[in-house]
């Protein structure tokens, strides 16, 4: 779990030392988070976003647990119980407004730390339980998102639950009994709305434990870094615990000013003007879109519009949704070069960057609505987005000549001049 | 017991005593923990309250050639529509090889009644409303219903043309009660 040269936990205080012996909790904070797990000295900004995630999923867990105090999960008054928190409850319009931008904010930080993982190729060996797990978290999260997202019962909760049960009933055969027996009803109605609730409150809960594994997994090959180098001796290494502790409470005040703008001066800005209007099942608003962190997915659902070979264009789009998700799960195998870090790539750089334009491309298309261009866009943007991991990927990972790299983390750092092979006085004495 | 034999260490071979009460606990734990999943899933299918609101009464009799009306069963939308002689002839002369699913309009509606179509206000796509029913809405390129979410077009028959929807719009179990009264469900 961690290098030869981390330090030990050696508890001073006697009832320190007395709870070490009966529950080693404090021991096993300090090798996780503390003083006694190494971490390459390099690490940039990027390495922010998993400690900010696990942030937002705490504002999210409290924020969440306040709202449920105050709303009510029955159609008939779950609308007007929203209105109430926001109207009638003490600070009820901070919490849930926190709540509502708090998912946004933690798409975000989830969305830039992908990125990151994505461009400094932290999935490869062997990190490739730590990415697997991680595909799980962000796929809970949607799942915890969209039925959040149900819960006010607006126009747009609604219709968005009607459109994503939906998605079920694409499956041939069993697929409308089993989008009936998921809603527990024809249409969302009270029993779909109650059991989202139920889930809702549960998945938060389930993503935590993933994180522990998540975070678990990481520490068995410790934290990767923006060369991709292995770490090597002691000199590649500082404490987590204070350089990155304190490296982290600075990316949190960032996080907290942006998340506070967005609550303070805007928090609608994310959201969509039609779920303050209550549901109604007889009228579809006109144009239906989801929350912003699902666009893309939406662009490549809506990209078939017509039926190819003996499957249909419906059962397309969401076979096409979801496997632009599970593909993130073959990652680790479909990119085969062993070079991690993108900076030593030149040739995955480039694509990389198309990769990025291209999903942004596809977030707009999600937004607007079915016409053209932007069907058209939407799928060649689909179609770029499976060819850039399909095809594109295993062929760079095969053709590319990688970039002279460094011999160690600390030569990154410090030149030639702080190999590891230099008496350690050449290095700062923090190392 | 009589296949057992005991051999010289006095360990018991072939079918012991021990492996049936092994194989006859797991069985009856299994059977049990099967009988307990039964409630778990049915309870998430729609209850009897909700299987109830399954039939509902229309009075059509307002209803002029060209217009519709949405109405509701079992919570779903349902369009009832009073086509006009123009609409039925498209309807008819579209050629089967225009239809993603192919029905012809009399297949869609009750005989001498062919004026009017019910279908299901659902579209088959995502389950969206379309548009199309009430006055002044988009009735799309084939002049029926256009379902805004994601670009399906239908005919005057309710039929899919053109987007990603798989199916016509559905059309729900009815009888004429009367001339004017149509009963659904």
């Amino acid at each position: 779990m961690s290098f030869p040269w981390a330090k030990q936990y050696q508890p001073q205080h006697p009832f320190m030392q007395w709870m070490d012996e009966k529950l080693p909790l404090p021991r096993l904070v300090y090798n996780a988070i503390g003083g006694g797990y190494e971490v390459p000295r390099n690490l940039n900004y990027f390495w922010n976003f998993g400690v900010l995630a696990g942030a937002a999923l705490m504002v999210q867990i409290i924020t969440g647990i306040v709202l449920a105090m105050h709303y009510s999960a029955n159609v008939g008054v779950a609308f007007n119980s929203v209105e109430h928190i926001m109207r009638d409850v003490n600070s009820g319009w901070f919490i849930r407004y926190a709540h509502m931008n708090g998912a946004s904010m933690f798409f975000i930080v989830v969305y830039l730390h992908i990125f990151r993982g994505l461009y400094y190729g932290s999935y490869k060996a062997p990190r490739e339980m730590v990415w697997l797990l991680g595909v799980t978290i962000f796929l809970l999260m949607m799942a915890t998102a969209f039925m959040g997202y149900v819960l006010p019962w607006g126009q747009m909760s609604f219709w968005g639950a009607q459109v994503i049960t939906g998605f079920f009933s694409a499956i041939p055969l069993v697929g409308e009994p089993l989008r009936q027996w998921l809603l527990g009803g024809f249409v969302p109605d009270n029993a779909a709305l109650n059991r989202f609730f139920s889930l809702h409150y549960l998945l938060p809960f389930v993503i935590l434990g993933v994180i522990i594994l998540h975070v678990w997994a990481l520490h068995i090959p410790g934290s990767s870094n923006p060369t991709g180098v292995a770490v090597k001796s002691e000199q590649d290494t500082v404490p987590f615990h204070p350089y990155y502790t304190a490296k982290d409470a600075f990316g949190l005040g960032v996080f907290l000013l942006v998340f506070s703008s967005l609550i303070f001066f805007s928090p609608n800005l994310l959201g969509h003007p039609d779920n303050y209007i209550p549901a109604n099942p007889l009228s579809t608003p006109a144009h239906i879109v989801p929350e912003w962190y699902f666009l893309p997915f939406y662009a490549i659902l809506k990209a078939f519009t017509f039926n190819f070979l003996w499957i249909d264009a419906k059962l397309w789009g969401v076979i096409a949704m979801f496997a632009s998700i599970a593909l993130l799960f073959f990652l680790p195998w479909l990119d085969t070069s062993p070079v991690r870090s993108a900076s030593y790539r030149p040739l995955y750089r480039i694509f990389f960057w198309v990769l990025v334009a291209d999903v942004l491309l596809l977030g707009v298309c999600g937004m607007m609505p079915a016409e053209q261009p932007w069907v058209l866009l939407s799928q060649l943007g689909a179609i770029y987005y499976f060819a850039h991991f399909l095809i594109i990927m295993p062929i760079v990972s095969r053709i590319e000549k990688p970039l002279p790299m460094p011999a160690s983390i600390t030569e990154a750092v410090l030149g030639k001049g702080g190999n590891a092979s230099v008496p350690s006085s050449a290095v700062p004495a923090t190392a | 017991m009589a296949s057992e034999t005991v051999d010289n260490a006095g360990i018991e071979q072939g079918v012991r005593r021990r492996d049936f009460i092994h194989i006859a606990t797991v069985s009856f734990a299994g059977v049990g923990a099967a009988a307990v999943v039964f409630p778990l899933v049915t309870q998430m299918a729609p209850s009897e309250d909700v299987l109830a609101l399954s039939s509902t009464e229309i009075d059509i009799a307002a209803i002029q050639p060209g217009q519709a009306i949405k109405t509701s069963w079992r919570k779903q939308p349902v369009f009832v529509r009073n086509l006009t002689p123009e609409e039925i002839a498209a309807a008819k002369a579209t050629a089967a090889s225009d239809l993603r699913d192919v029905q012809t309009i009399e297949e869609r509606t009750k005989p001498g009644k062919e004026n009017w179509l019910i279908t299901l206000g659902v579209c088959t796509h995502l389950g969206c409303v379309p548009l199309g029913a009430a006055e002044g809405e988009s009735k799309g390129d084939f002049g029926g219903y256009f379902c805004p979410c994601h670009g399906s077009h239908y005919d005057t028959a309710g039929r899919i043309r053109k987007g990603p929807a798989p199916t016509n719009l559905v059309v729900p179990p009815y009888e004429f009660t009367s001339d004017t009264v149509v009963m659904i469900g």
